[in-house]
C-alpha cells in the first residue's frame, strides 16, 4: 500500500475511513458503557416519574399522595353504573368492546364443572340492554341451578411495574409520582405495543383518535379533591378509592382490615387494585 | 359517525377490550421482511466473509436484495401507526426501556451499513461508467464514485478490507435486527403463545431460511429472465444453507411447542384447543407439513441421490418457495395465533382478514412484493451478475 501513497485521492480516502473507524471504535465503546449504566433501568421496573410540576391542578402535589384502589367482590350487585358512568365522565367511545372498566359474571351451575363468566360487552347482555350505550346483566341463568354467583368489577391496576409503560417506545405512557398509569395523548404515536403487553386487557385503541387508552382512576377528579366516577356512582360501595399515604383513608383502611389480594400477581407487574371476596378462577 | 373498528367473533371468555385485534396482517408482514433482509445478508456473508466460493453469482444480489427489502420495513409499521406522523417521536425521545423504541436506531444503522458495504462492492462498477458514459446517467455515477476513481490493484485490496469488515459487522447487525424482532413478542408475558425464550432464536433461523430460499427462487428467476443457464454448484450451496438450517428452525420450533405443552400453565387447554382446531391447518399443515418438512424431505433426497440439472433447479426451486410460504405462515401464527388466543387463556377469537382497506390483504401483498420492484430497479442501475463483464472489487 505504501508505495501508492502519492495517489491523492486514495490516501484522502483511506484518511476518511481511518477517521470513520476510529469513531465507530469510539461509538461503539460509547454504546457499551451507556448499555452498562442502561441494562438496572431497563428490567421490568418502571422508570422513574417525570420531575416538574404536578399536572393538573396548581395546589396539588403528587409528592404527597400515593393512590390505591379497592374492589370488595362480595359487595358488587352487577348493575353496571360504573361501567356508564365512566364512559360518560371519560368519553370512552360508546360501544360494546371498548372500555375503561368492565364488570365481569362468574356463575357456578350445579353439577358443572366449569365455570361461566361474561361481562356486558356479551352480545346476549347487550341484547338485553337494547344497545351497545347501556348495559344490564341479562338473566340468562334464571332456569337453571346456581350454585355459587358473584360479580368482580375490573379496571386498569396501575402497577408499580407496569409492562405497558416498559415497552411504550415513546415514554407517552408513564407512571406520575403519586402511582398512576398516564397516556399523554399528544405524544402517542399509536403502536398498540401497550395494548398486546398489558396482561389484564385494561387498554384499548380509540381509532377515532389514535392513540391507546385506558383507566386513569379519574385523575382530573381525583387530583381535585374528588373520588373517581365509578366509586362516586357505586351503589354498594364496591368499589374503594383512596390514598395509600393517609393512614385512614377508606383504601387504607381496606387494605388493614380486609386479606386482600390483586390479580395476575406471577407478572411481577405489581398491581394496585387490591381485591377481595374473587374465587380461584379470576385473574 | 361510529368509528369503523372490526370487532372480532368470539368463543369462551375474553375480555371486553380483546374484541379488536389491535396488530393486523401488516404486523405479520413486518417481521417478514426483515426475516428477509437478515437471510439474504447471510448469503452475502457466507460469502465474503466466511469465503463460499460458490455462492458467487448471489453475492451481490444478496446484497442488493437485504437492501430493498430493507428500506420497506420500516411501510408496514408506519401505515399501522395511528399517528404515523409522530414515529419519528421513537427515535428523537427513545424510551429506553421499550424493545420498539430500538427499531429506528438498529434500521438506520443497518441500512447505512448495507449502502457503505454495497458502494464498497460496486465501485469499480461505479467508476467504469462514470467515466464510459456521458449522459445524465453518467453523471448519476458520477456522483456516486464521490470523487475516487482509483481502481487499482491497491485500492481494490483496500475497499476488499472494508467490504470483509463491514460484511463481519453486518452479520451481527442483520442477525441482532431481527433477533431483537423475535425478542419483542417474547419479552411480552401478556400472552403464553409469545411468552417464551426461544422465540428470538426461533426467528432467527426462520429468517435465514427466508432470506436464502428467496435468493434461490430470485437467482433462478433471474437466470430464465436473462436466458443464461443457473450455475448449479450456486444453487446447490443454496440448497445447503437452506436444508442445514431450516433443521435447526423445525427443532426450536418442535421444542418451543413441546415447552409450552410440556410445562402446562394456566391456559394450555386453550392452547391445545386453539392448535388442535383453528390452528390445525396455517399452524400444522401450511407451516410445517407443507412448508418445513416437505422441502426439507425433498432437499434431503436431493442431496442424498445427488439430483443434479433441470431436476435440481425445479426442486430447490419450488422447495424454497415453500419454505417461503411457511416462513409467511409462522409470521402469521405467531402475531395472529397469538392474539386469537385470549389473554384470559379461557377463550378463543378469530381474526377476520379484510381485502381492501389501510390494514387489508391487499396492502399486505402490495408491500411484500414492492421491495422486488425496487430490486429490478436497482439490478438495473447495479448489475449484481457475476457473470458481467466488469470486475467486482473482491473478485
Amino acid at each position: 500500500m505504501s508505495k501508492d501513497e502519492t495517489k491523492p485521492s486514495l490516501a484522502a480516502r483511506r484518511e476518511f475511513l481511518s477517521k470513520l473507524g476510529r469513531a465507530a471504535t469510539c461509538t461503539g465503546a460509547a454504546v457499551g458503557a451507556a448499555a452498562l449504566g442502561v441494562l438496572p433501568s431497563v428490567s421490568a421496573k418502571s422508570a422513574p416519574a417525570p420531575e416538574g410540576d404536578s399536572f393538573p391542578t396548581k395546589d396539588y402535589d403528587w409528592t404527597k399522595h400515593q393512590w390505591g384502589f379497592g374492589v370488595d367482590a362480595t359487595k358488587c350487585i352487577g348493575c353496571l353504573r360504573c361501567v356508564e358512568a365512566c364512559k360518560r365522565e371519560n368519553n370512552v367511545p360508546r360501544n360494546a368492546h371498548q372500555f375503561r372498566t368492565w364488570v365481569e359474571r362468574y356463575v357456578h351451575l350445579e353439577g358443572e364443572d366449569e365455570v361461566h363468566i361474561d361481562s356486558q360487552q356479551d352480545p346476549v347482555n347487550i341484547e338485553a340492554s337494547g344497545s351497545e350505550k347501556e348495559y344490564r346483566f341479562a338473566n340468562r341463568y334464571k332456569d337453571a341451578k346456581v350454585e355459587k354467583a358473584f360479580f368482580v368489577p375490573k379496571l386498569c391496576n396501575h402497577c408499580t411495574h407496569p409492562a405497558c409503560v416498559q415497552v411504550c417506545p415513546t415514554g407517552a405512557t408513564y407512571r406520575t409520582e403519586d402511582g398512576v398509569v398516564l397516556i399523554d395523548h399528544t405524544y402517542c404515536i399509536g403502536c398498540r405495543y401497550c395494548v398486546q403487553a398489558c396482561p389484564y386487557g385494561a387498554r384499548y385503541f380509540n381509532e377515532e383518535e389514535g392513540v391507546s387508552d385506558k383507566c386513569t382512576w379519574c385523575y382530573h377528579r381525583i387530583t381535585k379533591g374528588l373520588q373517581p366516577a365509578c366509586v362516586e356512582v357505586c351503589p354498594v360501595g364496591a368499589r374503594v378509592f383512596g390514598d395509600q399515604k393517609d393512614k385512614e383513608s377508606p383504601i387504607s383502611l381496606f387494605i388493614r382490615n380486609n386479606r386482600v389480594q390483586v390479580l395476575r400477581a406471577e407478572t411481577g407487574n405489581a398491581p394496585n387494585v387490591f381485591y377481595v371476596g374473587i374465587d380461584k378462577e379470576v385473574n | 359517525m361510529e368509528p369503523i373498528i372490526a370487532f372480532a367473533p368470539y368463543t369462551g371468555w375474553v375480555y371486553p377490550n380483546e374484541t379488536v385485534f389491535e396488530w393486523s396482517v401488516l404486523i405479520a408482514v413486518y417481521p417478514y421482511l426483515t426475516g428477509l433482509v437478515a437471510g439474504a445478508f447471510t448469503v452475502s456473508s457466507l460469502y465474503q466473509v466466511f469465503g463460499f466460493e460458490r455462492l458467487k453469482p448471489v453475492a451481490h444480489m444478496a446484497l442488493l436484495t437485504s437492501l430493498s427489502f430493507m428500506i420497506f420495513v420500516p411501510t408496514p409499521l408506519l401505515l399501522h401507526l395511528g399517528h404515523p406522523e409522530r414515529a419519528f417521536n421513537s427515535t428523537i425521545t427513545p424510551h429506553l426501556t421499550s424493545a420498539m423504541a430500538m427499531f429506528g436506531f438498529f434500521a438506520s444503522f443497518y441500512v447505512a451499513l448495507l449502502i457503505l458495504e454495497g458502494w464498497f462492492a460496486y465501485r469499480p462498477f461505479i467508476v467504469e461508467q462514470a467515466q464510459k458514459r456521458t449522459d445524465l446517467l453518467g453523471r448519476f455515477y458520477r456522483l456516486l464514485t464521490l470523487g475516487s476513481y482509483d481502481v487499482s490493484e491497491n485500492a481494490m485490496r483496500y475497499d476488499r478490507k472494508w467490504i470483509f469488515a463491514l460484511a463481519v459487522i453486518g452479520i451481527p447487525a442483520a442477525h441482532g435486527l431481527h433477533g431483537y424482532v423475535g425478542f419483542m413478542y417474547g419479552s411480552l408475558k401478556s400472552r403464553e403463545w409469545w411468552s417464551s425464550d426461544l422465540m428470538p432464536v426461533i426467528f432467527l433461523f426462520s429468517a435465514i431460511i427466508s432470506g436464502v430460499s428467496l435468493l434461490a427462487v430470485l437467482y433462478v428467476v433471474s437466470c430464465k429472465l436473462r436466458k443464461i443457464p443457473v450455475d448449479l454448484a450456486c444453487l446447490k450451496g443454496l440448497a445447503y444453507t437452506i436444508w442445514a438450517f431450516i433443521m435447526v428452525a423445525l427443532v426450536l420450533e418442535g421444542l418451543e411447542f413441546a415447552n409450552i405443552v410440556y410445562k402446562g400453565r394456566e391456559g394450555v387447554d386453550m392452547i391445545m384447543q386453539y392448535v388442535t382446531g383453528p390452528l390445525l391447518i396455517p399452524y400444522f399443515i401450511l407451516q410445517f407439513a407443507v412448508g418445513a418438512i416437505t422441502p426439507f424431505l425433498w432437499l434431503s433426497y436431493m442431496i442424498w441421490r445427488g439430483t443434479t440439472g433441470r431436476a435440481l433447479v425445479i426442486g430447490v426451486t419450488v422447495s424454497a418457495a415453500l419454505v417461503l410460504f411457511s416462513v409467511f405462515m409462522m409470521r402469521w401464527n405467531v402475531v395472529i395465533g397469538g392474539q386469537e388466543i385470549s389473554k384470559t387463556g379461557k377463550g378463543l377469537l378469530s381474526y377476520h382478514l379484510p381485502f381492501f382497506g389501510k390494514e387489508g390483504a391487499l396492502v399486505a401483498i402490495c408491500l411484500t412484493l414492492a421491495p422486488l420492484g425496487l430490486l429490478f430497479i436497482l439490478t438495473r442501475l447495479f448489475p449484481p451478475w457475476a457473470d458481467h463483464a466488469t470486475t467486482h472489487a473482491h473478485s
